[in-house]
């Protein structure tokens, strides 16, 4: 419906002026609502990466009065430089809240669903645009909501990202359980609000609004990941919501629904019959699937970028859709897997060993799909193609000791440990931010007009690509020698003395790979500005966002919206004299479908 | 200070070579064309072979890193069902080293051999059913193998048999540390209930209970070596984690339920820290910590204990400010060291009879100042 209406639109053009304010604050076009998620999702990755140096300084020089905790945490943090136990746990804490639902779910999803869905399915816009503008400015107000957590007296949420009661639940436990824990949660309900506008409408786009001749089977992948994505994010996220609101209830008005037998600060508490487990089974519920919600947009994306800069079809176009949607079913019955040893009946630890290890199936069909498409093409190395490279050797990396973590038996001496750390870091974390990365560095003369600069992008690339190896791999050591994620400190335990240098080697990466983030800050707003102007189709893509006019303009395209007449990975076919035949261009006569 | 000047160093390293692309740029004003920041066969070549040292940098560093850091690896397992799980784990490691060593050659090399040429033509090849098969169910047959082998260890670990002979040891944890009750002879734990925590009985043992009149307390854990240790869990505030890496053992602590996990100890401490793998690791510790003690005498400040090794059991879930230290000591005697260990011990009861019976005889004033001491005895507990 909302098509027709643009259909009629695109005849008087853009005559109808906008104001600076719905233009560039309340815009309802999704290439601007894209760029809104983009920067916001800059600036909370930001703060987040920030963070991480933080702490990280803490765990190589332990309780040792640093200059910079004065300046940037001040007292309530940092009493005479030196970090408090308490809220080390707090910045660890909104380091991982940030980190994976504000920078990797929604400014990750946010940008490249709201900028390539529309674009690349041949669509005006997205199915509402008004529930799409909602959608940003619920995100942005939780976002400053989460912020300002910071600055609550008592300090932010303390419990880890993950806050199990009863220690995200009282008070008594911990300071960040007060005032700061009531913020993330309010931030949290308003986070899932804003994600499920979100997924609800890219579903319906994607579903409804595709040009003629877009079957689902000549939808580009990214399209296909974000479809699923947001099918994920609909089916789990919901179940998050439940589980804050109940945890609200049992924090406010005296529910036991997480909470039983407590004695604490020297007085017994009312709350009889819940379970804190309970909570773990709700949490998880969404929190595995979540980190499918986080990487497949990066792989779909990673798709696109390989094939494109391969020159060559990806191989396997099929059962890469197949095994994303393999992926999305068993990601929500393996939740179980954070759970072995959380004291429910081990027969579920079996179950979730076996479906969690059937998900490297399909996975591993992606990483060598990959690799395939590599193979005899004509790659051009662009910055975006590094990063997507860069993702596939993390995700494999990372995904590798998922095998370790998966089956039960072996979760049992390494669950919690740092060796969980650097796992998941690899997998999801490292791989999903390449993934971002190779997004911003691809599509970044579609938002801008404007190309980044490659000379910067190869030096980002590779400082980045070192030191994450650097500051992850040397985890898992210290992590299988025992050492507990979560320790302010570790000189408690003379133990653990040995492991010192390795933290201080790991801290030294993390400082250079921070640092260098910078140059992409440079890159990327002074490009906005100053950077080369960009041709219509830079990359000698065959998606339809690059058939749009350079200049953005409401409704995309400023005649009929293309045809489609082939899928998106028609590149170095045989019989044709460019490497590159986009979708919109018709079948030759006795032309063949090459691919199944 | 010194860390403060290597960020200095850091920050100016990166301005320099932001300066130094800087340049680079300038030097290409010449083809100031639209197409200037799409790479060029040039660029691909460079970058083709960074991919390609790349790859010996992840070779190097693994190979770097199995050395150096190879022996902080936990090994030799102290508990009887450790050995399966170390097996379980080195079959494991193999897999994915060999999986690993692989993908990376491939993905780095390709990426190298085919790099962009002008007159290079990529081949149009889109699927290959053969192919795809065989990468579905090559990883499928070997994880059916993982996975068998797992849940058969994991049924055998998990699984406690209730009939076997075993030690009953309740493992109780508060912020921020831990407590054992002992079961005593009759081998079955008195029921409790945070309710019930009252003065010295700070474990809420229901002390009308027949089977808490032998329960005893403390505060160090004992266990015989050769004998099936069951270990009943419970928390009275937030979630905790009873981690015992040498024992290849973990089980978070639940307030409101009661969590479980058994294992046989083989090694006894004396045995342990005699084994070659541990007197290497512990002098290397002693002089990590005779290093740090120079610098700390210099400061003014006292020098650290020379370190020896005792097993632990530490907390591993995030518990609250002081989570990062909440340990207990684990002794593993030998049969005959636990049996006198075990002697003269004071049961709770006793020591419940002991702290009310010490108050009538003071009278009634005596009674009430014995009783806010307890309970202001164990709010300190609380607080720490």
């Amino acid at each position: 419906m909302s098509a027709e209406v643009h259909d009629h639109g695109h005849e008087h053009e853009h005559h109808h002026k906008d104001t600076f304010i719905t233009k560039y604050i309340f815009s309802i076009d999704h290439k601007m609502i894209a760029k809104q998620y983009l920067i916001t999702g800059i600036i909370m990755g930001v703060i987040g990466v920030a963070i991480s140096l933080l702490f990280r300084l803490q765990l190589a020089w332990p309780e040792q009065s640093f200059k910079i905790f004065s300046i940037v945490l001040g007292d309530s943090y940092a009493p005479d430089g030196v970090m408090a136990n308490d809220r080390y746990l707090a910045l660890v804490t909104i380091h991982g809240t940030i980190m994976v639902f504000f920078v990797l779910t929604a400014a990750l999803s946010g940008t490249f669903s709201n900028l390539l869905i529309p674009l690349q399915i041949g669509a005006r816009d997205m199915a509402s645009g008004f529930m799409n503008m909602l959608s940003y400015w619920m995100f942005f107000l939780s976002s400053i909501i989460m912020v300002s957590s910071l600055f609550v007296e008592s300090g932010p949420a303390s419990a880890g990202w993950t806050i199990y009661p009863p220690l995200s639940a009282l008070p008594q436990a911990i300071p960040g359980s007060g005032m700061g824990m009531t913020l993330w949660l309010v931030s949290m309900a308003i986070f899932i609000a804003s994600s499920l506008m979100g997924s609800l409408n890219y579903i319906v786009t994607v579903i409804n609004l595709r040009t003629k001749g877009m079957s689902m089977t000549r939808l580009p992948l990214t399209i296909w990941a974000f479809f699923v994505t947001a099918i994920i994010g609909v089916i789990s996220f919901p179940v998050l919501l439940s589980a804050a609101l109940l945890l609200i209830f049992d924090r406010s008005f005296g529910t036991s629904f997480f909470l039983s037998d407590i004695y604490i600060a020297g007085e017994v508490l009312h709350y009889q019959g819940g379970s804190p487990v309970l909570f773990e089974h709700l949490f998880w519920f969404l929190g595995h699937p979540e980190v499918y919600i986080i990487l497949l947009p990066a792989l779909g994306i990673t798709s696109e970028v390989i094939a494109t800069n391969s020159r060559k079809p990806i191989f396997g176009y099929r059962a890469m859709i197949m095994s994303i949607i393999a992926i999305a079913f068993l990601s929500t019955i393996v939740w179980g897997h954070h759970m072995f040893i959380s004291g429910m009946n081990p027969f579920l630890g079996s179950v979730f060993t076996f479906t969690t290890l059937l998900i490297a199936i399909p996975s591993a069909v992606k990483a060598f799909n990959y690799i395939t498409t590599l193979w005899k093409g004509n790659l051009q190395l662009n910055p975006a193609m590094l990063f997507s490279i860069g993702l596939v050797s993390t995700f494999i990396t990372g995904g590798l000791t998922g095998i370790i973590l998966g089956d039960s038996t072996l979760d049992i001496n390494v669950h919690d440990t740092y060796f969980v750390v650097a796992h998941f870091h690899l997998v999801m974390g490292i791989s999903a931010l390449y993934g971002m990365f190779a997004g911003i560095y691809h599509w970044f003369p579609k938002m801008f007009g404007r190309m980044l600069n490659k000379n910067l992008g190869y030096v980002h690339f590779w400082v980045t690509a070192v030191c994450a190896y650097g500051v992850f791999f040397p985890m898992h050591f210290i992590g299988l020698a025992g050492l507990p994620r979560r320790y302010y400190t570790n000189t408690n335990f003379p133990l653990f003395d040995d492991l010192q240098n390795v933290n201080v080697l790991i801290t030294v990466f993390a400082l250079i790979g921070g640092a260098f983030q910078l140059v992409f800050l440079y890159n990327f707003f002074s490009s906005i500005f100053y950077g080369k102007k960009t041709v219509q189709n830079p990359w000698k893509s065959n998606t339809l966002e690059w058939t749009a006019p350079i200049e953005h303009i409401h409704g995309n395209w400023p005649g009929e919206i293309p045809e489609v007449h082939r899928w998106p990975y028609d590149y170095s076919k045989p019989g044709h004299d460019v490497d590159f035949v986009p979708q919109n261009v018709p079948m030759k006569e006795g032309e063949e479908v090459l691919h199944h | 200070m010194t860390s403060l000047l290597v960020i200095i160093v850091l920050v100016l390293l990166a301005v320099a070579l932001w300066q130094l692309t800087k340049i680079f740029d300038l030097t290409q004003v010449g083809s100031n064309t639209d197409n200037s920041q799409v790479a060029t066969d040039n660029d691909n070549n460079v970058q083709g072979y960074l991919m390609f040292g790349f790859l010996s940098f992840i070779y190097i560093f693994t190979i770097y890193g199995l050395f150096t850091w190879g022996n902080l690896v936990l090994h030799t397992p102290a508990s009887a069902h450790g050995a399966t799980v170390d097996n379980l784990m080195n079959i494991t490691w193999i897999l994915i080293f060999t999986v690993q060593a692989i993908t990376q050659v491939l993905l780095h090399y390709f990426a190298f051999k085919y790099r962009g040429k002008k007159d290079q033509k990529a081949l149009y090849f889109a699927d290959n059913n053969k192919l795809e098969a065989i990468w579905s169910v090559i990883p499928a047959i070997v994880l059916a193998g993982l996975i068998l082998y797992g849940l058969y260890a994991w049924t055998n670990i998990m699984f406690i048999d209730e009939d076997e002979d075993t030690v009953v040891i309740e493992l109780y944890a508060q912020q921020f540390k831990w407590t054992a009750r002992y079961a005593g002879a009759d081998k079955v734990l008195g029921k409790a209930n945070v309710r019930l925590i009252e003065g010295v009985n700070s474990l809420g043992v229901d002390l009308s209970d027949p089977n808490a009149q032998d329960d005893f307390v403390v505060t160090e854990l004992h266990i015989p070596k050769g004998k099936k240790i069951h270990f009943k869990m419970r928390s009275q505030d937030v979630l905790h984690s009873a981690y015992m890496p040498y024992f290849r053992a973990q089980m978070n602590c639940v307030p409101g339920m009661v969590t479980e996990f058994a294992f046989t100890p083989i090694y006894t401490t004396a045995e342990y820290q005699a084994l070659p793998y541990m007197v290497e690791k512990v002098a290397n510790i002693n002089a990590i910590r005779a290093k740090k003690s120079i610098e700390l005498v210099a400061n003014g400040e006292t020098a650290l204990d020379p370190y020896t090794f005792d097993y632990l059991l530490l907390c591993n879930k995030i518990c609250g400010a002081s989570h990062y230290n909440m340990q207990m000591k684990i002794i593993v005697d030998t049969p005959e060291e636990y049996a006198k260990w075990l002697k003269d011990k004071t049961t709770v009861i006793q020591e419940v009879k002991k702290a009310n019976t010490l108050a009538p005889v003071d009278g009634a004033v005596g009674v009430d100042s014995t009783k806010t001491m307890d309970t202001v005895a164990v709010a300190k507990v609380d607080m720490k």
